[in-house]
């Protein structure tokens, strides 16, 4: 029994070994297997149901589509979790890519690896459509009234003292749940965050909730890439962006965003 | 015991030997700990991950970038202790005199004391922070009544009142019995009794305590964090994410050890002096 299973092994290591194209060859945490890293929990729209590993959601569909640009099976893609503090704290890791919404930034790129962009996101105004109303045209003036959150560490945190300039301080949050109760309970009146968060948020989590306007996602100032990140000099960056031009230059990227994370339209859009 | 006065007149072999031995035990002393300070500074530089720590921890041109954002996320941390350290002083001397209620009439009083400071000790404070801060605006309160930073801070205030009122309790029944029979026969009400006679004695006997409570609270106020409020844990996150480093955490942590370590040392100065006037 023991030899059966011990050359079960052997040969499940050695078909293993086989996948992954030329370029990724030794260069992942495990021979013939792509360890990718997401959030704890993944929220939608990337990743359906927390579940990666069934390819449902943007950032699901896009880690298989990658991995299979860099010629690693579907079985061949193991998943792993990690929290943003993990994924940049020095020493091991324990995984060959991390992919949940990581905006590309220059101070970042100083510590990590980021891979080119697999989706630009415009930022998008979260509220209930009591200020809706209340605030009728989304004009700078207007926002600048209002009582601003968002969750810490995210673009939307960074963005608003600079797109809106808030009379009063900002009130940052751990994750979307706080953010939608402090909405819910009227702490704050608008909330910024990447769109498709943003929709979904309004349409299910907030009760009443409304999107106000949006950043559009070409706007000049700081546009909201998100890219894969790795280790600071990690060999795999550029399979992964290998693999990543091919996928933009097929349409195959396109496709997914339109097919993840269509209905962006009729947000009105602010200057 | 016997003779003592050849020990005060010149110094006797004894006093040598000890005066000798009180200097070896400081050689030894100097010389371990610079063993010991000299082996972090060689040894730790030394380890494989260090480059990569100390880029991550310890980057001098990330800690000059957000130092002075640091320390003014920390004056917000200022305030809240300021305003709730009176509130935890003042409800906490009425949980713990409501504890001591000796009359059956007011006994309810004596039991809600009780049934408090049990639920509070019991709670972990991040839990009665989200509760109460999140909890009680979602009843639909008005603006500015559902400010977090009212609510937090009345989270913060009850869990602390409730440790504060225990010690200050153990500093009432610390003063003996006796002392109150003599100011009742003396013709004091009980109420006059509490406050002229237990409690001055009471609360003198219970600083060194809750001194290590302010500086807990001192620290615990950046859980506000949690509700919204960007005070200086929540600004070294924000800090951290932009950077993607961690030596932000590094600065606030220095500024929280300019605060709290000469409070501490001040604490343990109140312990030592009141350990001498009881000797």
């Amino acid at each position: 029994m023991k030899t059966i299973v011990t050359a079960l092994c052997a040969t499940l290591v050695a078909t293993a070994a086989t996948a992954g194209n030329d370029c990724t060859a030794g260069k992942t945490l495990e021979d013939g297997v792509l360890t990718i890293a997401t959030g704890n929990p993944a929220y939608f729209p990337w990743v359906i149901d927390d579940a990666p590993e069934t390819k449902q959601g943007f950032e699901a569909a896009v880690a298989y589509a990658i991995a299979n640009e860099m010629g690693f099976e579907d079985d061949a893609v193991s998943w792993v979790r990690t929290s943003f503090d993990e994924a940049i704290q020095p020493g091991a890791k324990n995984f060959d890519i991390n992919m949940q919404q990581y905006s590309i930034t220059p101070e970042r790129e100083e510590m990590v690896d980021f891979s080119l962009p697999y989706y630009t996101s415009a930022m998008a105004i979260l509220t209930t459509a009591t200020v809706v109303e209340a605030v009728g045209d989304p004009a700078p003036e207007a926002l600048k009234g209002l009582l601003w959150g968002a969750m810490a560490g995210t673009t939307g945190a960074m963005m608003i003292d600079d797109a809106i300039g808030p009379e009063k301080d900002i009130l940052l949050y751990n994750d979307n749940t706080d953010v939608t109760q402090a909405i819910q309970a009227g702490q704050i009146d608008a909330a910024l965050f990447d769109l498709p968060t943003a929709l979904y948020l309004s349409a299910v989590t907030v009760e009443n909730g409304a999107l106000l306007g949006q950043f559009p996602a070409e706007r000049s100032q700081n546009p909201d890439q998100f890219g894969i990140l790795m280790e600071d000099g990690n060999p795999l960056k550029a399979c992964v962006d290998a693999a990543i031009e091919a996928l933009t230059a097929s349409g195959q990227l396109a496709a997914l965003e339109a097919q993840w994370l269509a209905a962006a339209t009729g947000v009105p859009v602010i200057e | 015991m016997t003779d003592t006065s050849d020990t005060t007149a010149r110094p006797g072999r004894r006093a040598v030997f000890e005066a000798a031995l009180r200097r070896r035990s400081m050689r030894i002393a100097a010389t371990s700990t610079a063993a010991v300070l000299l082996a972090i500074v060689l040894l730790v530089p030394l380890a494989p991950g260090w480059e990569a720590v100390k880029k991550s921890f310890f980057n001098g041109p990330v800690f000059s970038k957000t130092f002075p954002g640091l320390l003014d996320a920390f004056l917000l941390d200022i305030a809240i202790f300021a305003w709730s350290l009176p509130l935890i002083a003042i409800l906490s001397l009425v949980v713990a005199i409501c504890r001591d209620i000796q009359r059956p009439a007011l006994y309810p009083l004596k039991l809600f004391a009780t049934l408090y400071t049990d639920i509070f000790r019991g709670l972990p404070v991040i839990l009665v922070i989200y509760l109460i801060g999140f909890g009680v605006p979602g009843l639909g309160l008005p603006r500015p009544w559902n400010s977090p930073y009212i609510w937090g801070s009345l989270a913060l205030i009850l869990v602390y009142s409730a440790y504060v009122a225990e010690v200050i309790r153990s500093g009432i029944e610390s003063i003996h019995r006796s002392q109150r029979s003599a100011a009742l026969s003396l013709g004091l009400s009980s109420g006059d009794t509490m406050r002229f006679v237990v409690l001055p004695q009471a609360l003198r006997n219970v600083v060194p305590a809750n001194m290590n409570l302010v500086i807990a609270l001192q620290k615990d106020v950046a859980l506000l964090s949690f509700v919204g409020p960007v005070e200086i844990f929540r600004q070294a996150g924000v800090y951290k994410s932009l950077y993607a480093n961690f030596t932000p955490y590094v600065g606030a942590a220095l500024i929280f050890l300019i605060i709290t370590i000469p409070a501490t040392r001040y604490a343990d100065y109140l312990m030592h002096k009141r350990r001498r006037i009881e000797q």
